[in-house]
């Protein structure tokens, strides 16, 4: 569990937002800004947080799909893009994603066994082994290779469309497999089936997850540990007993009091969050989350709260004053997970 | 599901089955099969293109031969299947001669821009930001004129002849299809599809080749079928100013213009190119809408 396979450093992307007659950059959306996070070998990290908090991003940056401006990404110790390090593709081939919507993600005139022998062609095998992989990969998300290899996309149902997006992201064997809202889309009951077939591919492929969602449960259910994300910064990371049991941050205790529980007497009795999220081309001072936080003072819009996590043998830590006793907080004393 | 995998497995493990799936295209023969009508409208685009490449063995006299006591004859006088022009020829020879100018005309303009303009709107869309600003833009000056005033001013400046013509109507013809193009790729472009493809480490050019080029094809190939009509109009304007083809060389839209004087006295003959472009326009467009909605295997 020790092992690191992945470690963000103070990842950042803004995006600039053209305009006036020049198409100058007038304003920048403060997207991911400066985040800090590690990946252990063979866990599951979770990712929550509301619309447009940056999860995607996220992902995306990870992926390299989109640049990001500032910070590291490290694979299993070797900097991404970086001369001493690996190259975005090599680290493609061993880092893949799969995506929310699972009809754009799949190339409409291909049949879906082309599209999951796309990637290892790429990288230089050989078209019948390509495809026979394929074959073998479809058998292994559950879809017969007789019925469902020549289809198209489209003959496909939601749940048998992901489940193909996740065989063609296994195609070339990552060790690293990020779930972009990958079940969210899907109805409950085959959400359940997909996220259940996730897990054995876990075990069977000693696969790493970023599990990206806004559904609660199903991270809780997913997850060893989860980083909630709050307007482009990780406001609280740590293990998924600890997080949800014991919010430390008043984000975090939000989200998980809005939770819908089968238990009735887990009732939401917290005060429910309020308003919208401030606009991320203008992110309030201090902590971003003050303008919304029932505890919020002073100090709050001066200082901005730090999140240290870098050893991962911490299980939970939030980025709030009142977890820290010499942050001037009047609280400092919120039930968190007794250290 | 279980049983069903266990199954295939047992069949991959024997070696069977592993064929090539259908391709796209061959998925697109299918659906054509089943639509008359397009067929109907491609064997009658083939029968002129036929009839215009074996003209010598099909036209029935010389199209040159005037003939001053046969001057606008009507439809069915003998020896004159379809009657004769203002000089005595006969009009089917000339129709069926006039097919190779006219179609030589419509279609290789556009098979021009379409190479010409595909490949600068597929490099503006896919390559976006300044690229895509500095192609578009100098193919919006282009927009500025109107096409036919552009046509007569570029075939103007090479001087008269049919090749001339030819590259002025493939100038006019780059802008629309560079535009419909990049429209189409940019919103490909977008899609997750191609950015799983960049996830999984592939180039831009085999992206191009494998995931956009499928996708854009359809669209800018029905546009571009379109333009074909308008290719042999433009081409009969051209030839009517002196700028293409010149007579006596049979051509459609030349045989319009000349037999324009003779409406009143003969309509039927006068109208008769009219009708081949007409038929040759319709069938094109036809063809182009069915190849369209047989392409389009989300229906």
């Amino acid at each position: 569990m020790s092992e690191t396979i992945l470690e963000v450093q103070k990842l950042k992307k803004y995006f600039p937002i053209k305009g006036g007659i020049l198409n100058q950059t007038t304003a920048e959306v403060q997207a991911v800004d400066v985040i800090d996070f590690v990946v252990a070998k063979g866990e599951t990290l979770g990712i929550v947080g509301e619309s447009g908090c940056g999860k995607s991003t996220t992902a995306r940056l990870l992926m390299q799909l989109i640049k990001h401006d500032d910070g590291e990404i490290i694979f299993d110790g070797y900097a991404v893009g970086k001369s001493s390090g690996i190259t975005t593709r090599e680290m493609r081939k061993r880092m893949q994603m799969v995506f929310q919507d699972s009809y754009s993600s799949l190339n409409p005139r291909l049949p879906v066994e082309s599209s999951i022998a796309f990637g290892p062609i790429v990288h230089g095998v050989k078209k019948s082994a390509a495809q026979k992989k394929a074959r073998d990969l479809l058998i292994k998300v559950g879809l017969n290779p007789d019925l469902f290899s020549r289809r198209y996309p489209h003959e496909l149902s939601g749940g048998q469309r992901q489940r193909v997006n996740i065989a063609r992201a296994l195609a070339l064997e990552p060790e690293v497999l990020i779930l972009d809202e990958a079940v969210s889309a899907l109805d409950k009951s085959v959400e359940a089936q997909v996220l259940n077939l996730l897990m054995d591919l876990k075990a069977e492929f000693k696969l790493t997850f970023i599990f990206i969602s806004h559904d609660l449960n199903v991270v809780h259910y997913i997850s060893d540990r989860v980083l909630v994300m709050y307007l482009g910064r990780v406001v609280e990371i740590g293990d998924v007993s600890a997080v949800y049991n014991y919010p430390k941050h008043p984000y975090t205790r939000a989200l998980i009091s809005a939770m819908p529980s089968m238990d009735p007497k887990k009732r939401t009795e917290a005060v429910p969050l309020v308003g919208d999220p401030p606009n991320p081309i203008s992110p309030p001072s201090g902590c971003r989350f003050r303008t919304r936080c029932p505890f919020s003072e002073d100090i709050c819009a001066i200082k901005e709260p730090i999140l240290i996590y870098t050893d991962l043998k911490k299980r939970q830590s939030s980025a709030c004053h009142m977890g820290d006793p010499d942050s001037g907080h009047s609280r400092t004393n919120l039930n968190g997970l007794p250290e | 599901m279980s049983t069903l995998s266990t199954n295939s497995s047992k069949n991959l493990d024997a070696g069977q089955i592993i064929t090539d799936s259908p391709s796209y295209w061959s998925s697109v023969r299918s659906n054509l099969r089943n639509d008359p009508v397009t067929i109907a409208f491609a064997l009658i685009l083939l029968s002129l293109l036929l009839s215009a490449i074996f003209a010598d063995f099909l036209a029935p006299l010389d199209p040159y031969k005037t003939n001053m006591l046969k001057r606008l004859k009507p439809i069915g006088t003998e020896g004159f299947l379809l009657g004769a022009d203002e000089l005595g020829r006969d009009m089917l020879t000339r129709l069926i001669y006039g097919g190779r100018l006219s179609l030589l005309m419509g279609i290789s303009p556009v098979v021009a821009a379409l190479f010409i303009g595909g490949l600068l709107g597929l490099t503006a869309g896919f390559v976006g930001g300044k690229v895509n600003m500095s192609i578009m833009r100098v193919m919006d000056v282009f927009y500025a004129f109107p096409s036919v005033l552009l046509a007569i001013a570029i075939s103007g400046a090479l001087g008269a002849g049919i090749f001339n013509a030819i590259i002025s109507l493939t100038i006019v013809f780059i802008p629309p299809i560079a535009r419909v193009t990049e429209s189409v790729t940019t919103q490909i472009r977008a899609l997750d599809y191609v950015e799983a493809a960049r996830a999984s480490g592939a180039k831009s050019l085999t992206i191009i080749r494998v995931h956009i080029i499928s996708n854009v094809a359809g669209p800018v190939f029905v546009y571009s079928t379109s333009l074909i009509s308008v290719s042999i109009i433009l081409s009969s304007g051209l030839s009517f100013l002196g700028l293409g083809t010149e007579p006596p060389q049979p051509e459609w839209g030349l045989m319009l213009n000349t037999l324009r004087q003779s409406i009143y006295v003969n309509p039927w003959v006068a109208a008769l190119p009219g009708v081949m472009i007409f038929l040759t326009s319709l069938s094109f467009n036809m063809m182009s809408d069915g190849i369209r909605s047989a392409m389009d295997i989300k229906l």
